[in-house]
């Protein structure tokens, strides 16, 4: 059929047709509603607007001059970057043997998934306030079990102190994030060929040989789309530490997340804190692309 | 073949003993993961029935009680507070976002999985990049944009912008899910005469069940965690969701309300650990097709 | 002594009978296919002797020790899969290398081995490549090599041909019987194909429902069938099977020759066989009908090339059997019985 009438009704068949058909709202979507103010938030940091000066002064590099200078920027930067990685490393231990656990068969798996999932399905703004009264610096039932076992006499105080602030904020981001981790590690377990296992079997390879030797780098390019996922979680959230500590003591903790809200909303320097908010970006395809490539030197299949 | 320089018995017995380590060492980490995921909530579970002259103590046992229960935080966070409100916001909030997140995000991530297209792969990363800009980065345009249609303070601004975050991420679960359906079954159905887009409504979308499901409890969590957009854009308190109502409506000030806010949060995390542990199966071989290809 | 053993094997799964009470043993050197279609228990069997799976009752006995208990890797034995479960992030030579490497044996004494096992199939120019860079028969033979440089009594194989396209399945076959042969290990083979089994096996243990039913050389199994499930398994077409008063009887289709053309015509028994459809096969015919007063039984018959003369259809044709090729069956339980009466 070459009419262009039967063309036309054709059409709706059109690979090409169809592709863009399918494509265009989802594409339009988001360019309209991330890449126009994504533009925008670029466009804020190089103005002086704020919300006494509502207007958008183009002040060229001033205000990245301004934020720079600042030294809570820079530890703000720094600990964005330690926070997201310490934590991830131990996702993905925890993660990868929490998986393994769960793969296996045994009385009460169901009750353990549970109360496993809990931290990742718990809002994360929530989370956090349950933290805070458990790592209060009077009533915090942790350093109530150490006082009762005898360990310490006075309260640690967790969140008062630069490098227990520290340890916690990435206690909680570890915390949250594991069970999310574990289920897409687990999904690289199940794909796994059986038949792989069952030669490790035959060839005599102990449990540690057989996880270090062939099931974690099976195994690699999953745990590294759960890390991405993870530095991701870590390095947008703002919740966490902004509810934990709001980034003291003395901006110990304070993260790019936190420190563009406080700026920006809070402070009302509202291209200040486009301009800090930016530096997200470097650093999340930074790591991003390191991942990826450890990952793809592993690749397998 | 001779055992003539193994002792057997003793090899059976090593077997057996390094098979029973395996078991205690699998029950000691399943119960270790659990006491730490869990340890939190079991204090909140306790603490939401608490009264303040017993929680407020700093030597009484804070995992049980040493006065009687109470359940008077509970019904200060259903009659004093807007949580009802939020509860409702939020499930609202989040099935308007999960059909939209469906709507535009299955044919996207079909288009993607099947019609081979020179820029699909590129767009596919495109996509996938666009989840790296995180709302800590938006948010401040955003909220101007939002105030200049007119949106702030209504449930609408966060129907609109919630898709940005769980569109990407749906896109790619389901890429993953139609990879994994073969194309012949497509390709029967238009041969048996209907068209492409009748053959995928007939045949491929019963079969992405499972990865619908998966998008749906995903979307549906995405929206009903998401703090930031929410608190920059609703400071009214009929509008908010549970994420930002419950933290800002129980402290006021400097003042906690400790057991109604660990009661929200039992409230809601409980119900929600049920379903992602009902729905786990199916979301663990989503992501397995998903993750191999890419 | 027996190099493989089980005593009343069986294996449960929940209310599945999988492996039902089997008895086999496998003596030294000898190549046993164990045979029979998918489900039959086969597959099961293996993995059992193996230590993949714990049986639910009976012994496994290799080399005279009960290993019931013990993890494959005490077992001294080798497998090869169907898949061949190369592991993919490593090179061939690693691949080989990791059963040694898991026993703790030194690097200098490891690469000896693995150089050893890499020659013993030829394969010494890829120990640096990948799995996915291999073809299918150089997959089979890294397998083979990993399987043997342990040097283990037992070699135990699961459908190892089946994922190789056909052609290459007749050299690969080759290649496996070639080298048992020299090397002289026990080996015990699954498979469904009939023809691989009659073709590799110095005896065939016949498995259906998880039961053995018959052990024997290929000879015996197929020209004295135990039963009619033995009996219509092997040989392709099946046996022509007949009802006839109170048993069964059956004949081969390669059996089932023209009147005048068997060498020895004394002792035949007669049958009228309507033809219905013929199929040129280039080297074999197939004749495809029924047989006078049996009208609702298809009935084949095979002759060879050599077999020029003419057979049109839709006609009757005198054919016979040889009486002592006839096979009885008990028409309730299947099994043999002696020759019987024929009526009709």
């Amino acid at each position: 059929m070459t009419t262009t009438a039967g063309r036309k009704r054709y059409l709706s068949d059109n690979p090409r047709y169809l592709a863009a058909l399918f494509m265009s709202p989802a594409v339009i979507y988001i360019i309209a509603l991330v890449g126009f103010p994504f533009v925008l938030a670029i466009v804020y940091a190089f103005t002086d607007i704020s919300t006494g000066n509502p207007e958008l002064d183009f002040v060229g590099w001033e205000t990245f001059r301004r934020v720079l200078a600042d030294p809570v920027f820079r530890e703000a930067l720094w600990n964005t970057f330690l926070f997201a990685v310490i934590a991830n490393v131990l996702v993905v231990v925890l993660a990868t043997a929490l998986a393994e656990v769960l793969t296996k068969d045994f009385k009460g798996k169901w009750l353990v998934r549970f109360l496993v999932l809990l931290p990742w399905v718990a809002p994360v703004s929530l989370a956090a306030i349950t933290w805070l009264w458990t790592l209060d610096s009077i009533f915090s039932p942790i350093d109530w079990v150490l006082r009762e076992l005898g360990l310490i006499t006075e309260n640690v105080y967790w969140l008062g102190r630069p490098a227990s602030a520290m340890a916690s904020v990435i206690a909680v981001h570890t915390w949250r994030i594991v069970p999310l981790a574990a289920v897409i590690v687990m999904a690289g377990l199940i794909a796994i060929p059986s038949e792989i296992n069952d030669a490790v079997a035959v060839d005599g390879a102990s449990s540690w040989r057989k996880r270090f030797q062939v099931t974690i780098p099976l195994l690699a390019p999953i745990i590294a789309v759960a890390v991405l996922f993870g530095v991701i979680l870590t390095i947008s959230d703002m919740s966490v530490v902004y509810v934990l500590t709001r980034g003291g003591p003395t901006n110990a903790t304070q993260v790019l997340s936190t420190w563009a809200f406080i700026k920006g909303i809070e402070g009302g320097a509202l291209g200040q804190g486009a301009a800090v908010a930016l530096f997200l970006l470097p650093v999340l395809i930074g790591i991003t692309a390191v991942v990826l490539r450890l990952a793809r030197r592993r690749e397998v299949l | 073949m001779t055992w003539q320089d193994t002792d057997v018995p003793a090899l059976r017995r090593r077997a057996e003993r390094r098979h029973r380590l395996g078991r205690f060492g699998t029950y000691s980490a399943a119960i270790l993961f659990a006491f730490f995921a869990a340890f939190p909530f079991t204090w909140a579970l306790i603490s939401m029935f608490k009264e303040s002259s017993d929680l407020y103590v700093k030597d009484n046992n804070p995992f049980w009680f040493n006065e009687p229960p109470t359940l008077e935080h509970l019904r200060l966070l259903f009659l004093d507070t807007n949580y009802l409100t939020f509860i409702r916001n939020t499930v609202v909030v989040g099935l308007a976002v999960t059909l939209i997140t469906l709507a535009l995000a299955l044919p996207a991530a079909y288009a993607l999985a099947r019609l081979r297209l020179r820029w699909g792969e590129r767009l596919g990363i495109a996509i996938f990049l666009v989840y790296l800009i995180p709302p800590t980065l938006l948010f401040i345009p955003m909220t101007r944009v939002i105030t200049n249609i007119g949106l702030q303070e209504s449930l609408l601004s966060l129907v609109l912008v919630y898709p940005t975050i769980t569109i990407p991420i749906s896109a790619w679960l389901l890429m993953g899910f139609f990879k994994g359906i073969p194309m012949d079954l497509e390709e029967q159905a238009m041969v048996d005469g209907h068209s492409r887009i009748g053959a995928i409504t007939r045949v491929v979308l019963p079969l992405m069940f499972p990865g619908i499901i998966a998008v749906i409890v995903f979307a549906f969590t995405l929206s009903a965690h998401e703090f930031i957009y929410a608190l920059a854009f609703n400071k009214s308190s009929a509008v908010k969701t549970i994420a930002t109502g419950v933290p800002t409506e129980l402290v006021r000030g400097d003042v906690f309300f400790w057991q109604s806010l660990q009661g929200a949060v039992i409230l809601i995390a409980v119900p929600l650990a049920l379903i992602f542990n009902a729905f786990l199966d199916k979301f663990v071989s989503g992501f397995t097709m998903g993750a191999v290809k890419g | 002594m027996a190099v493989v053993e089980v005593r009343g094997l069986s294996k449960h799964f929940g209310d599945v009978v999988a492996v039902d009470g089997v008895d086999i043993r496998s003596e030294e050197g000898e190549f046993l296919v164990l045979l029979g279609p998918s489900g039959c228990g086969k597959t099961t069997l293996l993995r059992m002797i193996a230590g993949l799976e714990q049986p639910t009752a009976g012994e496994i006995l290799l080399g005279g020790e009960d290993v019931v208990g013990l993890p494959p890797r005490a077992r001294r034995i080798a497998m090869v899969f169907q898949s061949y479960a190369l592991y993919p992030h490593m090179t061939v030579a690693n691949n080989i290398a990791f059963p040694l490497k898991a026993q703790g044996m030194d690097s200098e004494l490891r690469s000896a081995k693995v150089q050893w096992a890499a020659e013993l199939f030829g394969i010494e120019r890829l120990l640096q490549r990948r799995p996915r860079q291999l073809s299918g028969g150089e997959r089979q033979r890294v397998a083979l090599a990993r399987a043997l440089v342990r040097e283990p009594t037992v070699f135990l194989l699961d459908e190892p041909l089946s994922n190789l396209d056909a052609k290459l399945r007749a050299a690969a076959r080759d290649d496996l019987m070639e080298f048992q042969r020299r090397i002289g290990i026990t080996t015990i083979y699954v498979t469904h194909d009939q023809v691989e089994a009659m073709g590799m096996g110095d005896r065939i243990a016949v498995m259906d429902h998880g039961k053995v039913r018959q052990l024997g050389t290929p000879e015996e199994v197929y020209h004295h069938p135990a039963d009619v499930f033995v009996a219509q398994f092997l040989g392709s077409p099946p046996m022509n099977l007949l009802e006839s008063a109170n048993h069964l009887f059956g004949f081969r289709p390669e059996q089932f020759l023209p009147e005048g053309i068997a060498k020895d015509e004394t002792d035949r028994v007669p049958f009228t066989f309507h033809v219905n459809r013929i199929e040129y096969l280039g080297s074999e015919r197939y004749l495809y009908g029924h047989i006078r007063g049996h009208d609702k039984t298809k009935i084949i018959a095979m002759l060879p090339v050599t077999v020029t003369l003419p057979i049109a259809i839709d006609e009757d044709h005198k054919f016979s059997v040889a009486r002592d090729q006839l096979r009885f069956f008990d028409r309730d339980e299947g099994h043999k019985i002696p020759p019987q009466a024929l009526d009709a």
